[in-house]
């Protein structure tokens, strides 16, 4: 259909948009209540058959509510699920499976000690004669989906023997198990290295072609603009806005999701450094990395860029005390450090916010304050006995410091939003008065008004002197905030990079360990 | 930018807290009991009655505290009441050999900590389960004790060492009961007023998350084994002292009372929760129970059993409470 070139039609009812066919699945007016809370107030979403919609929106959005309610997880409350424009009501997760709605979610649970084939039909394996397991039928469907999304594991291997990336090539295929039409993708690419992020996009496209009607919920922009078709845009629970990706563009779906115009710009900071304050020299561990060696100066913001699995966390980790290293040295201020716990890491200047915030960062079960003050009891306290008003005068101090929204101080950490939380895990360690503070992937999974905080924040400390460390796996993060990166690749030191230097190109080929063209890549 | 509002420090008093607590409602459950003992018994209420009733509990909570701190924390200790009989048969042997009460004292304390430590670096150093290790133990150190002992009794303590089990420092108030209240505050003060009493909390909640703010983990657990150990050998020279003789099945048993006195309590058996005023009205209504059913005559099975009912009805009671409001 041939369309007007230039112009665009200003009149609403776009023709293109008249003359679409009805969507597989949509959500019609849906509005979800919690006790006090609103989640979804009469939301609009329409997915359509070999198309990807991708669904965007800061955290708190209502996207996960959306996934449950599609899911057969939450009823709505009011409103109508349209599956192929007929009504529908899902009483279970297990009814909107049969109707073959299907979610591939960031963390799938998965039996170790299972077999590949026997995870992905755990509960509906093919049966045979006696309702026992038909296993020649099982491992023959399971061979048949794998290689579907392109993967070559046996369907007999024990999952344990299987790497990150071929795990979740099981969860997948265990998501595709029944047969969908609508595959649901929530932030599926959040855990992945660029070469399998590279691999899920081939697979969404082969799912695309197969016809099935896609929801892709994710953070990132360019991923969005690569993969999706359509998009919808939510705030705050509401239905903003939706359309065909190649009608809008960045600013445009960011000003929608936060409902204000907002450029993300990188903060502005100075070139020049103060003096060294920490080196390393041949840092090694027998396993995870080896000969690591760099120096970092007052007022530096040096980040780390590679894929998962490159080695960055292990080194930061072992700099933190966590694991003993197998060689090397450690200078701070010129003086050699012996750190052999955390403690020590703590006393010496050296405090790491980690990736894995509920299980590492934070003790989610405690109070705010007690969260801040517990690497800093020592100074809180007299002789050991606890004096609560300067705990509170502590953490009030740097709390607010960082903006932290809470009701109030002595509030449980976990019923905090995310992004809180690691506003509160950043304050635990600014409270210590370190001299070098370890970011290691500081706004994965947290929205963007929080990310432009963090960011802005980042800056502000190494302004003050802080030295940074910060570990990314955001090409735009790594390049925006880093004055130098070290980039890693199988547990080395692939490159250091300053200036000009400094480009996507160079970081994704040597994090890759591509040496010629970039357009070879290996497989 | 700044903030318009300030966060404040609290939202509730700390009295509000401790008003809906769940040490408010044990308390009344011991009050209950108190009233229905009364009732029950025209003898329950003579002070050299209430004296004696303290016997049953003391140095099973003298344990129970350090328990507390050991199961907040994560872990348990199920060999205390082996290591009481370690303990008892250390000092029995050393009674033969001729060592005189101070002796006796450092060999019961020692013994103790030594078993504590034993647990301590098993579970700290090897990395191991403590309910493992402390199964384990807990047949081993009973069996030593068999191993001495036999069917044989340690008896002869000098006169001096009954003042620990049998003495009055004042009136009514017997040594054991001044030894309870004052462990009761070390711990009370331990657990809820210093920085180790806060890491406690923080590594029940979740050690790898303390770990990772600079607290001395493994340090820490092992100290709790040790504190234990000492504990159970406080109890083991009270206990030899009143019984005034050493059998290898002492204070058998004991281990799952202590720990039932404890969950009673309100401390969480998942780690994290708990608090030693808990734990110390605990120890009052288990007490208060067994010498209430020991006057009435009750046969020591049935107390068991009612012990048991006790347990799972005080626990039950504010899930029952809640479902009752919010579900119908």
């Amino acid at each position: 259909m041939l369309m007007q070139t230039d112009t665009r039609a200003d009149t609403r009812p776009d023709p293109a948009v008249m003359a679409r066919p009805t969507p597989v699945l949509a959500l019609d007016g849906i509005t979800k209540t919690f006790p006090g809370v609103r989640a979804l107030s009469n939301v609009t979403l329409k997915l359509y058959a070999g198309e990807v919609t991708a669904l965007v929106g800061e955290n708190g959005a209502g996207k996960s509510t959306v996934v449950k309610t599609l899911t057969g997880i939450y009823q709505p409350s009011a409103g109508r699920i349209l599956l192929d424009g007929k009504e529908i009501r899902f009483a279970s997760a297990q009814a909107a499976a049969d109707a073959g709605i299907t979610a591939i979610h960031q963390e799938t649970v998965l039996f170790d000690e299972l077999s590949v084939a026997e995870n992905i039909f755990l509960g509906h394996a093919p049966r045979g004669r006696f309702g026992l397991i038909d296993w020649a039928q099982t491992h023959a469907r399971a061979r048949e989906i794998l290689q579907g999304i392109g993967s070559d594991l046996a369907p007999t291997a024990r999952l344990r023997d299987l790497g990150i990336a071929s795990k979740h090539m099981v969860a997948i295929a265990r998501a595709l198990s029944i047969d969908a039409r609508v595959v649901i993708m929530d932030e599926p690419t959040a855990a992945l290295s660029h070469k399998e992020i590279h691999e899920l996009y081939e697979l969404v496209d082969t799912l695309k072609a197969q016809g099935k009607a896609i929801l892709f919920i994710s953070h990132k922009f360019d991923e969005i603009f690569r993969i999706a078709d359509n998009y919808t845009v939510f705030r705050d629970g509401q239905f903003i806005g939706d359309g065909r990706i190649e009608d809008t563009d960045n600013d445009a779906l960011v000003q929608m999701m936060v409902g204000r115009e907002v450029a993300h710009v990188f903060p502005k900071r100075s070139p020049s450094h103060g003096d060294d304050v920490l080196s390393v020299t041949d840092y090694s561990h027998p396993t995870e990395f080896e000969d690591i060696s760099f120096s970092l100066k007052q007022g530096e913001i040096l980040g780390f860029y590679g894929l998962v699995g490159a080695g960055r966390s292990e080194v930061m980790q072992s700099l933190f005390g966590i694991t003993r290293p197998s060689g090397g040295a450690i200078r701070i201020d010129g003086a050699a450090q012996q750190i052999r716990s955390p403690a020590e890491a703590i006393a010496a200047g050296i405090v790491y916010v980690p990736e894995d915030r509920g299980h590492q960062g934070a003790i989610t079960a405690l109070p705010i304050f007690q969260n801040v003050t517990l690497p800093s009891l020592g100074r809180t306290s007299r002789r050991g006995f606890l004096r609560l008003a300067e705990e509170f005068a502590l953490a009030r101090q740097y709390c607010e410091r960082l903006e932290l929204r809470a009701a109030s101080l002595d509030t449980e950490l976990g019923t905090l939003s995310g992004g809180n939380q690691q506003k509160v895990v950043i304050a635990k360690w600014l409270a210590t008065q370190p001299r070098v503070i370890i970011l290691d992937e500081p706004t994965k999974g947290i929205d963007i008004g929080s990310k432009a905080a963090v960011h802005d924040f980042m800056a502000e400390l190494a302004a003050q002197g802080l030295a940074v460390i910060m570990v990314s796996s955001e090409i735009p993060e790594v390049l925006g905030m880093s004055d130098r990166i070290i980039v890693m690749r199988e547990g080395r030191m692939a490159a250091e990079l300053s200036g000009d230097e400094m480009t996507p190109e160079t970081l994704v080929r040597h994090a890759a360990g591509i040496t010629q063209a970039l357009t070879e890549t290996r497989t | 930018m700044s903030l318009s509002h300030p966060i404040p420090d609290r939202l509730q008093s700390p009295l509000a807290r401790r008003l809906k607590s769940w040490e408010s409602l044990l308390l009344l459950v011991a009050v209950a009991i108190f009233v229905a003992n009364c009732f029950a018994s025209p003898y329950f209420l003579d002070a050299w009655n209430l004296s004696d009733a303290t016997f049953n509990f003391t140095e099973k909570a003298m344990i129970a505290f350090a328990m507390a701190l050991l199961v907040i924390a994560g872990d348990i200790d199920l060999s205390v009441a082996s290591i009481i009989a370690l303990c008892s048969t250390a000092m029995g042997a050393a009674v033969q050999a001729g060592v005189g009460t101070p002796g006796l004292v450092a060999i019961g304390l020692g013994t103790g900590l030594a078993a504590g430590a034993f647990n301590g670096a098993l579970v700290t150093r090897l990395a191991l389960p403590s309910i493992v290790v402390t199964i384990g133990t807990m047949s081993l150190y009973r069996g030593i004790a068999y191993i001495v002992l036999g069917d044989q009794a340690y008896r002869g303590y000098p006169d001096s060492f009954a003042f620990f089990g049998q003495g009055y420092v004042f009136w009514v108030v017997s040594f054991e009961f001044v030894m309870f209240a004052l462990l009761a505050v070390v711990f009370g003060v331990l657990l809820h007023k210093t920085n180790f009493g806060r890491s406690v909390f923080a590594i029940g909640n979740n050690a790898t998350g303390a770990l990772f703010s600079g607290i001395r983990v493994q340090r820490v657990r092992f100290i709790l084994f040790l504190l234990t150990g000492l504990m159970s050998g406080i109890a083991a020279i009270c206990l030899t002292s009143r019984l005034g003789s050493t059998r290898p099945s002492i204070a058998m048993g004991w281990e799952l009372e202590i720990v039932t006195m404890v969950v009673l309590g309100g401390v969480s058996i998942l780690g994290g929760a708990g608090s030693i005023p808990g734990v110390v009205i605990a120890a009052f209504v288990m007490g208060l129970v067994t010498f209430g059913l020991g006057l009435l005559n009750v046969p020591g099975i049935v107390m068991s059993i009612v012990i048991g009912a006790l347990l799972i009805g005080v626990i039950a009671l504010p899930r029952l409470w809640s479902m009752l409001r919010w579900g119908a």
